[in-house]
């Protein structure tokens, strides 16, 4: 009876232990992307996965992380491709030979998000103008802080407005997290932000479409942001799949790939628009 | 006179929420859900185990025998409790990493690659707890059997007998640490979904994309699974 309980128990408690994970196939064909979190937050990759794995039966996995380590780990050949939106970092990350093909295939914007009021007065104006008025009024200024693409972008729309990062000033946050988490922290401190708009539409969706924060600028063609699929070069990573990467960056730069990313929508609203060439 | 939600009401709506969801993925066997539940669970099972197999034998060596640098051992493994696991996992992922010492073990992205970052974490653990429940077990009783005429391994089965509620207490605190870890889950892991996305980077996602109640449901879902553990150990020990 006593030995029974504990037969039982102990069973009870490997089988736990043991709950058999996912089954890994070694026949399956995988292709391992990094990428950055705004297109794994979106949803938009779930989406893509599901219809390039229909279509092609390769099974794309990834790693969501900010643009720089992104680049990092196709530099470390961890990855066989990867998807990142910060145009100088790539063309670094081409000339050092790191990568075979880079195709453009879908951008959205930036946006700078504010707070209802206002406080800093920027609403409607240009990036240049917005940046300087809150520099001037010392308005709280929420950064990424975490090399991403969107914070690359936010340290070159500094640069162009002709203004100094204001790296150490008490009014400028740099949360080291991603852009949801970001946003969030400009909305509790009421600060501006600069933010993609994918982001911030599934933000808005969240909220139940009555935000804290709201877009101030938005529409300056230097706000544009492009998103590259970039394979790995097989010279440097031998062991890269450059023949499974060469076919997503095909597929999602193709006519199939680009009418996925035309019907992502949350609340009526296109979160990215397909440009391949 | 407007009359205002009060904040904490706010707050409590995504905590329901989030209660409310939890009962639902587990009820509806979400299986997004239940993939990192096995995850968490398999990472869990491979790095106690390895931990316990090493952690145990040095463990009781640490408390047991009397050796030169002895102290200076303990302070060390004292030392290494407070290992931050974003540095074990910078560090797995340093040696992992294809273009690492061990790259060409393939482990990087791998459940077994964030067992290793774990059993590091719960390593000292496992070494520091035991070597305390030995050298806390009666002193009295062992003068007790030596007078009695007990031999060398009789006096060691003794202490073992002795240290084995320290021992239990070691290995649940050395599981509820790996089943919670979140950082080297993230670094070594990469929280790819359907592989290795463990219960913690993914209540790290949803707390990225602003899904509060995703989040705290699939809390609860650990924390459910962490009472179910200790219920099963407390049921085991009660029949002593």
């Amino acid at each position: 009876m006593k030995a029974d309980r504990w037969r039982m128990a102990i069973a009870g408690f490997l089988s736990l232990l043991f709950a058999p994970a996912a089954p890994l196939d070694a026949q399956e064909k995988v292709l391992l992307m990094a990428t950055t979190t705004s297109t794994e937050e979106t949803g938009l990759l779930d989406v893509i996965a599901e219809r390039f794995k229909k279509e092609t039966g390769i099974d794309l996995r990834w790693t969501a992380t900010g643009t720089g380590k992104a680049l990092k780990l196709g530099e470390d050949c961890n990855v066989d491709v990867v998807m990142v939106h910060a145009p100088p970092a790539e063309k670094k990350f081409m000339e050092a030979g790191f990568g075979l093909n880079r195709k453009e295939f879908m951008y959205n914007d930036f946006v700078i998000l504010g707070p209802a009021a206002d406080p800093a007065g920027v609403r409607g104006q240009s990036v240049k103008e917005a940046l300087a008025a809150i520099q001037t009024k010392k308005a709280t200024f929420v950064s990424r802080g975490d090399k991403s693409g969107t914070h690359m972008m936010e340290l070159g729309l500094w640069k162009n407005s002709g203004l100094p990062v204001p790296e150490k000033e008490a009014w400028y946050v740099q949360t080291g997290q991603g852009m949801m988490a970001t946003i969030a922290v400009a909305a509790e401190k009421q600060g501006y932000a600069l933010a993609d708009r994918g982001t911030f539409i599934k933000y808005e969706n969240i909220l139940k479409g009555d935000p804290p924060l709201k877009i101030v600028v938005q529409g300056d063609p230097g706000l544009l942001n492009q998103y590259s699929v970039i394979t790995v070069n097989p010279a440097k990573c031998p062991r890269a799949n450059s023949e499974l990467a060469t076919r997503f960056s095909d597929w999602i730069a193709g006519p199939r790939g680009q009418a996925v990313i035309k019907d992502f929508t949350m609340m009526g609203k296109p979160l990215f628009t397909p440009n391949a060439k | 006179m407007a009359f205002r939600k009060p904040v904490s009401a706010i707050r409590m709506d995504f905590l329901i929420e989030g209660f409310i969801k939890a009962i639902g993925l587990l009820a509806n066997g979400d299986p997004e859900t239940f993939s990192a539940i096995s995850a968490t669970m398999t990472v869990s099972a491979y790095s106690l185990l390895a931990t316990l197999a090493m952690g145990l034998p040095l463990g009781f060596c640490l408390g047991y025998f009397e050796f030169r640098f002895k102290n200076q051992v303990r302070v060390a493994v004292d030392t290494l409790l407070a290992l931050p696991t974003v540095f074990i996992g910078l560090l797995v992922y340093a040696l992992f990493t294809s273009r690492g010492p061990l790259g060409h073990w393939g482990l990087l992205f791998t459940l077994p690659g964030i067992a290793v970052g774990l059993t590091i974490l719960a390593l000292p653990i496992v070494i520091a707890l035991c070597a305390t429940a030995v050298e806390g077990s009666d002193r009295g009783l062992r003068v007790a059997l030596i007078s009695l005429g007990a031999s060398r391994r009789q006096l060691f089965l003794s202490t073992l007998w002795e240290a084995r509620h320290g021992v239990v207490a070691a290995a649940l605190m050395a599981y509820g640490r790996v089943m919670t870890e979140v950082g080297i889950a993230m670094m070594v892991g990469g929280n790819i979904k359907w592989r290795t996305r463990t219960i913690t980077t993914a209540i790290a996602l949803e707390t990225n994309k602003g899904e509060f109640a995703m989040g705290i449901a699939l809390g609860l879902v650990l924390l459910g699974i962490a009472f179910g553990v200790n219920f099963a150990v407390s049921f085991l020990r009660k029949r002593h």
